[in-house]
C-alpha cells in the first residue's frame, strides 16, 4: 500500500495498513493529500484515507468536522454548488476522479448516495425505482419489472410496497422513503454507496431496519457513512476514520477506534467528552 | 390572582386593544364592502341581459339587439395565443433564474427588470406593441393584441415559475444528480414535477389577469364589429366590446356591456378558483 502520509496525526493507521494488507483487503478508493476549500475557507487539510472495497468505513467526528464535505467529494456532489473546489487526489480505478475531464453522471452512477432526508421523486414508488434504471439501460418492460422488484427487495421494502408500485413514493412513512432511496441507488447498479447520517431523521426501528441492510449491502458494494451516532458507527462499519477540525485525526480499524484509540482527541470524542 | 393584575395600565391597554381591532375590522368591512357593492350591481344589471343570443349571436349596431358572440371568440383567440407565446418564455426565463443563473449576476438584472415589467401599466405595453407592431404593418391586428398581451403574461409566468422552483427542496436535486441525471434532466422530469401545479397556477392567473386587460388592446387589436377570425385584422375582444359599448348612449349597448364584464368577471372568478385548489392539493 502506498499511502504517502504527509499528515502527523496519521502515523499510527499507515501502520495498521501493512496489517490491513496482510487480511487480503483491495482499496477500492484511495484519497491521496486532499484539500477543500469553501471560497477561501479550508475545510479538508490534506487528508490521506482507503476506502476498502467491500467493507463498510464510517467518518465520525464533531459538527464541523469536515466528515460530511469529505463524502460529498466521492460522488463530486459539490459540483453542484460554485465557490468550492477540492485539490489532491480520489483514486477510483486507477483515475483521479477529480480531473476535469471525468465525467461526473457517469461516476456518480457508480458512486451512489442516501441522504440524511430521505429524497424520494415525485413520482411512483415503480417510477422511482425505473427512473434510474431507464436513464443508462434500455431494457424491455418486463426486464424494468424485475430489477425494480430485486431493488426493492434488496432494501428490505418490496413485502411492504409490492401491492401499491403505483401510490406515489410521498405517501410512504419515513422509514420507508429511505429505503426506497436506498432501492433507487441500488438499482443503478453502483459501486460504491455513501450514505450521509441515513438515519438521522428515523425513528430507532426504521434505524435498525437501514442499519441491517447496510450490513447485507456491503457483500456487493463497498459502503461509507457518514454518522453522529458513535453506537451506530460502531455497529455497522469495519473501519471508522475520526476527523476533527478538517483533519483526519485516526483511521483503523473500527473495534481498535472505539476501545483502544491512539489519539486523545478520539479517545475524548468516544466517551462523549467533546462534540 | 388574576384580578390582582387588572390595574390602570392595563386597562389602557384593554381600551388601546378594543379600538385598534374595531379600526381593523371597520377598514376590513368598508374594503370588502365596495367590491360586495361593485359584484352586486354587476349581477343585478347583467344576469338580466344573459340569453343565449349573447353566445350566439354578434355586436349589434346601435338600436338592435344582438350578442357577444364575435367579442368571446376574439379574446380567446387573442388570449390563447398570447398565453402560447408568454407561456413558453416565460418558463424558460424562471428556469434559468431559479436553476441556471442561481448565483449569476445577470439574475438580479433580469428579476428586477421583471418585477418592473410585472406593474408596468398595461397601457404602456399597449403603446409600445402601436410603435413596433401596427405602425411598420399600417393596421391594427388581432396578432398586435395578443402580442400585448404575451408581454403582460411573461413577468407573471416568470415570477410564478422561479417562486415555485425555488420551492423545490436542494436535496430532490442532490438526490436526482446522486443517481447521475444530467442538469437538464433533473429540471425537466424532477423539479417542473415538484413544481408542476404551481407553475400551473402561475399561467392560469396569468389568464386571468389579461383577460380583463382593455388598454393594451385599444392600440392593437382595436375592435370590429363583425364576425372575424382573420388575425391579421382588427379583432373585437370582451374588453373593448365593453368599454364602446358602456360608454355608448344606447341602451341595447349599454346591456350588453354588463353581460360582458359579468362574463369576465366569473370567468376570472372561476379561474382564481381553479388556481387555488390546485396549489392547496399541493400542500
Amino acid at each position: 500500500m502506498s499511502i504517502a502520509s504527509s499528515n502527523a496525526s496519521m502515523t499510527v493507521p499507515v501502520a495498521t495498513h501493512t496489517g490491513v494488507n496482510a487480511a487480503g483487503l483491495s482499496e477500492k478508493v484511495s484519497i491521496r493529500n486532499l484539500e477543500f476549500f469553501y471560497g477561501d475557507s479550508r475545510a479538508l487539510k490534506g487528508i490521506n484515507l482507503p476506502l476498502y472495497a467491500n467493507k463498510t468505513t464510517a467518518f465520525i467526528g464533531p459538527s464541523g468536522c469536515g466528515k460530511s464535505t469529505l463524502l460529498r467529494i466521492l460522488n463530486r456532489m459539490y459540483d453542484l454548488y460554485p465557490g468550492q473546489r477540492a485539490t489532491g487526489q480520489v483514486m477510483f480505478d486507477g483515475e483521479n476522479l477529480l480531473d476535469a475531464g471525468v465525467d461526473i453522471n457517469l461516476l456518480r452512477a457508480r458512486i451512489g448516495m442516501v441522504f440524511q432526508k430521505p429524497t424520494p421523486f415525485p413520482m411512483s414508488i415503480y417510477e422511482n425505482i425505473a427512473f434510474g434504471i431507464r436513464l443508462y439501460e434500455k431494457l424491455p418492460r418486463s426486464e424494468v419489472d424485475a430489477r425494480v422488484e430485486h431493488a426493492l427487495r434488496r432494501a428490505a421494502l418490496w413485502d411492504e410496497v409490492k401491492d401499491k408500485l403505483a401510490a406515489s413514493g410521498l405517501g410512504l412513512s419515513g422509514g420507508q422513503q429511505q429505503r426506497l432511496c436506498i432501492a433507487r441507488t441500488v438499482a443503478v447498479k453502483p459501486e460504491v454507496i455513501l450514505f450521509d447520517e441515513p438515519c438521522s431523521a428515523l425513528d430507532p426501528i426504521s434505524t435498525a431496519k437501514i442499519e441491517e441492510l447496510i450490513d447485507e449491502l456491503k457483500q456487493d458494494y463497498t459502503i461509507v457513512i457518514v454518522t453522529h451516532n458513535m453506537q451506530q458507527a460502531a455497529r455497522v462499519s469495519d473501519f471508522t476514520c475520526f476527523m476533527y477540525l478538517g483533519d483526519l485525526i485516526e483511521f483503523d480499524v473500527t473495534e481498535k477506534i472505539f476501545t483502544a484509540p491512539t489519539d486523545k482527541r478520539t479517545q475524548a470524542y468516544i466517551t462523549g467528552r467533546f462534540g | 390572582m388574576a384580578t390582582a393584575r387588572v390595574n390602570a395600565l392595563y386597562v389602557r391597554r384593554r381600551a388601546r386593544n378594543t379600538i385598534a381591532k374595531s379600526l381593523a375590522y371597520a377598514a376590513a368591512a368598508f374594503g370588502l364592502g365596495w367590491l360586495v357593492l361593485i359584484l352586486a350591481v354587476l349581477l343585478f344589471h347583467g344576469v338580466g341581459g344573459l340569453s343565449l343570443s349573447v353566445f350566439t349571436q354578434n355586436t349589434p349596431p346601435p338600436g338592435s339587439e344582438g350578442g357577444l358572440l364575435n367579442a368571446i371568440v376574439g379574446s380567446l383567440a387573442m388570449t390563447l395565443l398570447a398565453i402560447a407565446i408568454g407561456t413558453p418564455i416565460g418558463i424558460l426565463a424562471g428556469t434559468y433564474l431559479a436553476e441556471y443563473g442561481r448565483h449569476d449576476k445577470l439574475s438580479s438584472i433580469v428579476r428586477f427588470i421583471n418585477d418592473i415589467l410585472l406593474s408596468a401599466p398595461s397601457i404602456v405595453v399597449g403603446l409600445f406593441i402601436y410603435e413596433v407592431m401596427v405602425a411598420p404593418m399600417g393596421h391594427f391586428s388581432g396578432y398586435a393584441g395578443a402580442v400585448a398581451l404575451a408581454i403582460i403574461v411573461i413577468p407573471v409566468v416568470v415570477r410564478t415559475t422561479e417562486d415555485m422552483l425555488r420551492l423545490v427542496p436542494d436535496t430532490l436535486r442532490e438526490a436526482a444528480a446522486s443517481i447521475g441525471l444530467p442538469r437538464a434532466h433533473m429540471i425537466v422530469r424532477i423539479a417542473y414535477r415538484a413544481a408542476r401545479a404551481g407553475i400551473v397556477t402561475g399561467i392560469l392567473l396569468a389568464v386571468a389577469r389579461i383577460s380583463g386587460e382593455t388598454a393594451p388592446l385599444l392600440f392593437t387589436a382595436l375592435n370590429n364589429q363583425f364576425w372575424s377570425l382573420n388575425m391579421n385584422a382588427p379583432m373585437p375582444s370582451l374588453p373593448v366590446v365593453i368599454f364602446q359599448f358602456a360608454l355608448s348612449p344606447y341602451e341595447e349597448w349599454q346591456k350588453l356591456a354588463w353581460t360582458g364584464a359579468l362574463l369576465i368577471t366569473v370567468t376570472v372568478l372561476a379561474l382564481s378558483i381553479l388556481a387555488r385548489s390546485l396549489t392547496a392539493r399541493r400542500t
